[in-house]
């Protein structure tokens, strides 16, 4: 009876990825990997005890120097969306814009060896939800792979399941980026050997697929190898994002509905209003 | 259907609580890859121990849990461990008498079949390649047998009041 119960179960699985039974399940075993997690999380509270007046003044230092390099340049950002809004509107191109993020806490578990599945603690009751693109300071880490009531799984970039959709920033040549399963390299495995691509290239997301928003960086390429012999070339990348070790990311809403045609009257008016002005 | 034990539902959840997280505590990637199954290994103890009170259900129930814990597809470990589980209840008697050897290669087989399950049910769902290492849980899932063994055999001298 129970192989009945669990090949009913696996194939029901099989078909749907999300079902109720999961995520009552869930609720069940999350503390568990709260539990788990607690001693790792109780270290990093306490180094943060510890930690001395004089390094704390210096890294308070150290961050407002930074808040106020961020500031004049986020002044700059401003002016520059605008503008890029407008001349989309010349273009008669929507524009996506404004992205809302939650920040949510690594757990440290280990689901399964060659997976590269982590798990945060953010779940459903966040409005965490499948398929939502993740984040950290430094590039994209992965997607939503499955949301539960308190925690969700996260797939990274690296996983030998994951492709991501990326573009050259220098020149805009569109191609994709696969896991290879190690936390320190993606593979581009559909580029031939003419491409315009060398190491140092700089890849973001290029927005097509419609999981990840367009534009954000997501590895840097460090090695090129022309095969004569085959179709590709063998080219190899690092991925920006810290995979290894953050504990804070951020889970990504983008805004699923362009920002509407800024109409041709409408700019009119505003260029009259900073006249104006 | 109390016979010649005082274990406690108590103790057997428990322990097999503490395997779950053993299952899933944080390693380095090579440690990772040794990981034995502990769930496992402590359900096959209380079967072999208190076959009248562990059986089919908990190893079910368990499987399921731990299927969940790790993101599987829901019933794959539920229905590998009752595989197990129900042999192990059906030899129990026999495997009570074997040298201790003999039993550690039962184990293996256990161990070795469960894996082997879980390998078609992975393959069936993508073909993936999948390392040599796939395997190794399974060795060093025997070589823990003792060690689970004799823990298992400290916690379960223990009495507590019901």
């Amino acid at each position: 009876m129970a192989v009945i119960a669990s090949t009913i179960l696996l194939v029901t699985e099989y078909r749907s990825s999300q079902n109720e039974v999961r995520s009552t399940l869930s609720v069940l075993v999350d503390p568990l990997k709260y539990l788990v997690d607690l001693p790792t999380s109780l270290v990093e509270h306490a180094a943060r005890f510890v930690i001395t007046y004089r390094a704390l003044k210096l890294e308070n230092e150290r961050l407002r120097e930074e808040q106020v390099i961020h500031q004049s340049r986020l002044l700059k950002f401003e002016a520059l969306e605008k503008e890029n809004i407008r001349l989309r509107a010349l273009l008669e191109n929507s524009f996506k814009l404004g992205e809302q993020v939650l920040v949510a806490e690594l757990l440290s578990v280990n689901m399964a060896p060659y997976e590269h599945i982590v798990v945060v603690n953010k779940g459903t009751r966040f409005g965490v939800h499948p398929q939502q693109p993740v984040l950290d300071a430094n590039g994209v880490v992965g997607q939503v792979f499955r949301a539960l009531p308190f925690t969700s799984e996260i797939m990274l970039i690296t996983d030998p399941n994951h492709a991501i959709p990326v573009q050259v920033n220098r020149n805009g040549l569109l191609t994709i980026a696969m896991g290879s399963g190690q936390l320190n390299r993606l593979v581009l495995p559909f580029l031939p050997s003419n491409a315009d691509i060398r190491p140092g290239d700089l890849l973001i997301t290029s927005g097509l697929g419609g999981t990840f928003p367009q534009g954000y960086p997501v590895a840097v390429v460090d090695e090129f190898t022309a095969q004569p012999d085959k179709a590709f070339a063998m080219i190899t990348a690092t991925p920006k994002a810290l995979l290894d070790h953050n504990r804070e990311l951020m889970i990504v809403w983008s805004k699923s509905a362009p920002v509407p045609l800024i109409t041709k009257s409408i700019t009119d008016k505003e260029d009259h209003a900073d006249e104006v002005k | 259907m109390r016979l010649n034990n005082q274990v406690g539902y108590f103790q057997i959840i428990l322990t097999l609580v503490l395997a779950m997280c053993l299952r899933v505590v944080p390693l380095s990637e090579e440690m990772a890859l040794l990981n034995p199954d502990w769930v496992l290994l402590v359900l096959i103890y209380w079967t072999l121990k208190v076959p009248e009170r562990v059986g089919i259900f908990y190893a079910w129930t368990f499987g399921l849990l731990t299927d969940e814990l790790t993101g599987r597809l829901l019933g794959q470990y539920a229905l590998a461990y009752s595989l197990i589980v129900y042999v192990c209840l059906k030899f129990h008697n026999r495997l009570r008498q074997f040298p201790f050897f003999q039993q550690g290669l039962f184990i293996f087989f256990c161990l070795l079949s469960s894996q082997l399950l879980l390998f078609f049910i992975k393959n069936l769902q993508h073909p993936a390649q999948l390392h040599a290492s796939f395997w190794l849980p399974v060795f060093t899932g025997t070589l823990c047998w003792p060690l689970v063994y004799g823990f298992m055999h400290f916690v379960s001298l223990f009495r507590f009041i019901k």
